[in-house]
């Protein structure tokens, strides 16, 4: 009967996901032990430690000497094409994930490799064409 | 009732082992590090072969003072050891170590995917302790750190993509359950991607140009003192654990062995772990320091072709077997 199927159906909609949510509650409580023990270390920390700061000690450290100059300084900025690579890389390379599960399955097979293929060859044609901008050497 | 008390033995467990096995490594880093280079390492501490230096160290950074510098942002800089140090706490739970229903911490269904998004949570403390600490060494370190995130963790996810697509799933468990021995020499070139692009991710030499002492001190981790500067070092070591611990999961099998799989299987995960974790010291002791440049060059022109060449090769592999 129809009716039974879709109760079933549901059901087991019910049951997936709760089993969903218990395996990441575990997570939760695991985080929360986490922040505990690093809570109760610098807790404990604050307990056992001299607290005598000078001004000299709060001064910021390099090698030794006073620092020198402004928090602000000139650079030139080198690589942030990278960033731009990166994110439109790893984007990409997300999808890959849930395709990689059902590619193999009966019904799929060579269409999806070539699909595959036009894929990669879209991430290495946008390799080379960094590589040949030149964006993957020290300018 | 049962199920809480499952539950909290499973959470110790992790946790035990996220506390133990890093100072293990470290211990065996100091005295490894040390015969290779002709020294005998720690000897004094605990008595039988210095085996308690790093309790003692801890001892002693508990005693330290906790310096912030005076224009530092003061809750950023503090908080960043704790979020650099607890993704890795989290991945563990993950990482199964036996054939058995029970010998994981708890089953994650997108295992591969949850355990590569949190371990890219890490690096935001580094960034953090880089930003907020106010010195332009740390600057300098936790922009490093960025940089290298950026390049390897493209390369990793590639390679871990090549074991989903081999097994059909993204659980950690079920990639285990399909492993066969001849995937060693399919996945191979994916295995080298995965286990570099993660020592870079970790800043382990030879990709530690972020905390490069010659140059800038060290890193984004300059101005911490104390136990927050041994949360850092104790995340770089649960890192170690981590890592080794995918690579194992991932591409060496696992728990499968030649022998005793049934019984014994979480022997030969922690085996693999091991021997992964031993190449992991070596190669510190072996290589030089990679330029900022070099560093990038590897990534973009070697691991991220040769990761693309892997995911073809499972992929047409793959579907000629099926």
């Amino acid at each position: 009967m129809p009716e039974t199927t879709v109760v079933v159906a549901a059901d087991k909609g019910v049951v997936v996901s709760a089993e969903y949510f218990q395996s990441y509650s575990v997570v939760g409580l695991l985080a929360v032990v986490g922040v505990l023990f690093v809570a109760v270390a610098f807790g404990a920390g604050r307990l056992l430690r001299p607290v005598v700061p000078t001004p000299e000690k709060l001064l910021t450290y390099e090698c030794g000497v006073d620092p020198v100059g402004e928090g602000w300084a000139h650079t030139q900025v080198r690589y942030y094409v990278y960033a731009f690579l990166y994110v439109i890389f790893a984007v990409d390379s997300i999808f890959l994930f849930p395709w990689a599960t059902v590619f193999a399955a009966p019904g799929y097979g060579a269409t999806t490799l070539v699909e595959m293929f036009i894929f990669l060859g879209f991430l290495a044609v946008g390799l080379l064409y960094a590589y040949k901008k030149g964006v993957l050497a020290w300018t | 009732m049962n199920d809480a008390l499952d539950v909290t033995l499973r959470l110790l467990v992790v946790f035990v082992v996220f506390l133990t096995f890093p100072l293990l490594i470290g211990q065996t880093e100091h005295k490894v590090m040390a015969h290779m280079q002709g020294r005998l390492g720690p000897m004094y501490a605990g008595g039988f072969h210095g085996w308690a230096q790093l309790v003692a160290d801890g001892v002693k950074f508990a005693q330290k003072e906790d310096v912030v510098p005076a224009g530092a942002d003061r809750r950023i800089f503090q908080l960043a050891p704790a979020v650099a140090l607890l993704p890795y706490l989290l991945v563990l739970l993950a990482i199964p170590i036996g054939p058995e229903e029970g010998a994981v911490g708890e089953v994650i269904d997108a295992g591969v995917f949850f355990v590569l998004a949190v371990m890219g949570v890490g690096v935001l403390g580094a960034l953090m302790a880089g930003w907020a600490s106010a010195n332009k060494f740390s600057l300098l370190g936790g922009l490093r750190t960025a940089a290298q995130l950026l390049a390897y963790e493209l390369p990793m996810l590639l390679a871990a993509a090549s074991v989903a697509m081999a097994a059909g799933t993204v659980s950690l468990p079920g990639i285990l359950n399909a492993f066969e021995w001849w995937w060693l020499p399919w996945q191979i070139v994916g295995a080298i991607v995965f286990f570099v692009a993660g020592l870079a991710e970790l800043q382990r030499p030879p990709f530690d140009m972020p905390v490069a002492d010659s140059e800038i001190i060290f890193g984004a981790y300059t101005e911490y003192t104390g136990l927050r500067f041994a949360l850092f070092l104790l995340a770089e070591y649960a890192g170690i654990v981590v890592l080794c611990g995918l690579t194992t999961v991932l591409f060496l099998g696992g728990w499968h062995g030649p022998w005793g799989a049934d019984g014994l299987g979480w022997v030969w995960t922690l085996l693999k772990t091991a021997v992964l974790a031993f190449i992991v010291i070596w190669l510190r002791v072996t290589y030089p320091r990679l330029r900022e440049d070099q560093l990038q060059k590897l990534s973009w022109t070697l691991l991220v072709p040769l990761a693309l060449a892997q995911i073809a090769l499972t992929g047409i592999v793959k579907v000629v077997i099926e």
